[in-house]
């Protein structure tokens, strides 16, 4: 258990490390959370739970550089577990351009009926900041935030109470407003400061991290632990017994299913991660991978499956977009393949949140069509890229 | 667990709102109006209002029958028309006038265009200025007194239906009058009379609670505000198109509407008379025809609220609502192409 069993193929990429103590009994095509097969390996579990021999714990924590962080971060192969599942080590590297002058931890659970984050919070406040502190270390930065909704007050006790004096790290409760969680929105709750259209934080010297990625930097960091496990809520009406699981990566998610008592009602949905985000599943024979943070069933009479009707021009969409974008008119122009147009008013700035369809009267697939353009838009540029490659070569 | 689980793309939860919903929301903050009518007006206004819905829900369930798309005269949209259609009547038309309106409306202000959605122009706006094209006679002259009345028009109290006038027909009248140098000097002081008598206190209140001349619908102020009211509690307006309606109204009519000169105009006397306070709360905020973005909201309000003063004060019509919020309709893409809101993190190009 513990011992790398996949190598990084590049630098925005990271190893993966036997989740249990066994041997490799295959390697093939599986089902995977993001739809379609992708390889897999397979281990047999030996009956013990033994760490490999290259798992130690370290003493001297304190002494380490901010180089020596980003590669034990790099090498224990963890990502962004909030659910996007960036390499961690990459956020931690800006370029010298981008000064990060604040770190961000992300408490705010990014999606309804997700409990995974508040849990942990609940439970590792101490070992959360730890890691938070190594982070900021590895960033070189002085500031750091830690950002909770205010619906979690035990949350915000617990994290409050865990803060070293004279650390100079500040927990503040934000309000309940989806998508506090989303990075660009967080980071303008907390700062005031908008990340530009198209940019990244650091463009705004602000590092976001999940405080499961934290926890993970802490284990890595302190025991020598690569990033093996991760929190996952299991949640939804049709469930026995709604729990949150320390769940070993590459965990089938049926086993999770059985530990959680069963399905009681007709599960008619299975979402992988949050109502608003998640992605529906076609069978439970997936595996948790390192962003998943939930799973979510839904009844029959939970899910719509009613047809949209016209739109109504009512422009709820328009108040809750969190970007600010026209979504009643990015769709009209994706829905007649205007891409460019789209793209012109702001589809990539789209974080795809679903706000806008979830406020829709008429039930407009909004995000469907946003990502369906998205899609569009990037093959094209990608089309664009090849031929004026081509061109260059040719000449 | 299913055999096959349902795959579509995220959000997988919506909040409880519908088109339905929507409309019959409209609908319920029309009830308090459409009582206020037949008090006033008699259940000749319940009859009229009742052809106008008919006629509207048959025609739209006959053309969506003929263009075979589904029948959709259960979201409430039709009803809405028809009712709104009926509203814009003088109580005192004969009975095939809201009919015809109601076809028009629904047939050449909406299904030609796709149905609901798609129409550029509100609906029932459509069917009013057709009706009021083609038969100015029956839309201007016929109103009652709002004193109760039968089926047949004829007032209970005996008075003359033709006779009577709105409030907003009376000071196009008298200002006429004024502004004519052939009137004598009997008729100028007649008129002058005239405007001060609609300028007291007594006509404000009548008008506030409804107690003047005018079209079924539009002459409660009091019973319209609480519709509206409930309009904006349940967030099925916003507040910017009437807001910024009324307030250029009334500050335009206060600057130029004055017998006097500039800033001698009786803001309120043009606020609460005609159909100003029906056309804002209920016909300029149809969603289908008004931006979608604050700023834009803020921009047609404003010019509902010039062009409606301009009619009312320089243009043939004594009232100026209908045409108004038609003419702003026509220009709700353009304003909406120019009041994109600013994207968040959007770079100011000039740095």
């Amino acid at each position: 258990m513990g011992q790398p069993i996949g190598e990084a193929a590049g630098f925005v990429s990271v190893p993966v490390h036997a989740p249990i103590a066994g041997k490799v009994a295959a390697v093939g095509r599986f089902p995977h959370p993001l739809g379609g097969e992708q390889e897999a390996i397979v281990i047999e579990g030996d009956g013990t739970d033994d760490w490999h021999e290259s798992v130690t714990a370290r003493e001297n924590v304190d002494s380490l550089t901010p180089e020596e962080i980003k590669n034990i971060v790099r090498d224990a192969g963890i990502v962004g577990l909030g659910g996007a599942a960036f390499p961690t080590h990459v956020k931690l590297s800006p370029p010298e351009s981008k000064p990060i002058d604040t770190a961000i931890l992300n408490g705010c659970e990014c999606e309804p009926w997700l409990t995974a984050d508040h849990r942990l919070m609940l439970e590792k406040p101490y070992e959360i900041l730890s890691g938070f502190t190594l982070i900021m270390k590895g960033l070189g930065c002085e500031r750091g935030i830690v950002g909770v909704e205010a619906n979690k007050p035990d949350a915000v006790e617990a994290m409050r109470s865990a803060v070293p004096s004279g650390s100079g790290l500040k927990v503040v409760a934000l309000q309940v407003k989806y998508p506090q969680g989303a990075e660009k929105q967080l980071i303008s709750a907390t700062l005031g400061r908008q990340v530009p259209s198209g940019g990244l934080p650091m463009d705004v010297g602000v590092v976001v991290q999940n405080v499961g990625t934290a926890l993970a930097v802490y284990e890595a960091c302190h025991l020598g632990r690569p990033l093996t496990r991760r929190v996952v809520t299991l949640t939804g009406n049709p469930l026995a017994r709604p729990s949150n699981f320390m769940a070993r990566i590459g965990t089938l998610v049926s086993s999770l299913v059985d530990q959680a008592g069963g399905l009681e009602g007709d599960a008619a949905k299975v979402v992988s991660g949050g109502p608003m985000m998640g992605m529906t599943q076609f069978t439970l024979d997936v595996p948790v991978i390192k962003g998943m943070s939930g799973i979510l069933f839904l009844g029959p009479s939970e899910i719509d499956v009613k047809d949209p009707d016209p739109c109504i021009r009512c422009g709820h969409c328009v108040h809750s977009c969190p970007m600010k974008l026209l979504p009643t008119t990015i769709e009209k122009f994706v829905m007649v393949e205007q891409i460019e147009k789209a793209v012109d008013i702001g589809l990539n700035d789209c974080i795809e949140c679903g706000s806008c369809a979830y406020v829709c009267p008429s039930r407009r697939r909004l995000v469907h069509q946003f990502k369906y353009g998205k899609y569009i838009a990037w093959e094209r540029k990608k089309a664009a890229q090849e031929k004026s490659e081509r061109e260059k070569r040719e000449n | 667990m299913r055999e096959r689980l349902i795959i579509s793309a995220s959000p997988h939860v919506r909040d409880d709102v519908s088109v339905e919903k929507v409309m019959y929301g409209v609908v319920i903050a029309l009830v308090p109006a459409l009582v206020g009518s037949i008090y006033f007006y008699g259940m000749r206004a319940a009859f009229l209002t009742l052809l106008a819905v008919v006629a509207c829900l048959l025609t739209e369930a006959v053309i969506q029958r003929m263009r075979g798309v589904p029948v959709t005269i259960r979201d409430g949209s039709a009803l809405v028309t028809g009712i709104l259609i009926a509203f814009n009547l003088p109580p005192g038309v004969p009975w095939w006038i809201p009919v015809v309106g109601s076809i028009f409306g629904i047939a050449i202000g909406k299904q030609v265009f796709g149905g609901l959605g798609y129409n550029p122009l509100n609906p029932a706006l459509v069917g009013r200025a057709f009706l009021l094209a083609s038969w100015p006679v029956h839309m201007t002259t016929t109103w009652l007194p709002p004193n109760g009345g039968t089926l047949s028009g004829t007032a209970l109290r005996g008075i003359d239906a033709i006779s009577q006038a709105t409030p907003l027909a009376v000071l196009r009248k008298a200002s006429d009058l004024i502004a004519d140098p052939s009137s004598t000097t009997h008729q100028l002081v007649q008129a002058r009379e005239v405007l001060t008598d609609l300028g007291s206190a007594d006509t404000i209140v009548n008008l506030f609670i409804g107690n003047v001349g005018g079209c079924i619908g539009e002459t409660s102020v009091l019973l319209l505000l609480v519709g509206a009211a409930y309009l904006l509690y349940k967030h099925l307006i916003d507040w910017r198109v009437p807001g910024a309606y009324i307030v250029t109204v009334a500050v335009l009519a206060w600057v130029f509407g004055g017998p006097s000169g500039l800033l001698s105009g009786n803001a309120l006397f043009h606020v609460l008379s005609g159909g100003l306070i029906l056309g804002a709360f209920f016909m300029a905020t149809d969603m289908v025809t008004s931006p979608v973005s604050p700023k834009g909201m803020i921009i047609f309000g404003v010019g509902c609220g010039v062009l409606t003063t301009v009619i009312r004060l320089i243009g043939g019509y004594p009232e100026g609502v209908s045409y108004s919020i038609l003419l702003m309709n026509v220009a709700t893409p353009l304003i909406d192409r120019h009041t994109r809101p600013k994207k968040f993190g959007e770079v100011k190009k000039s740095g």
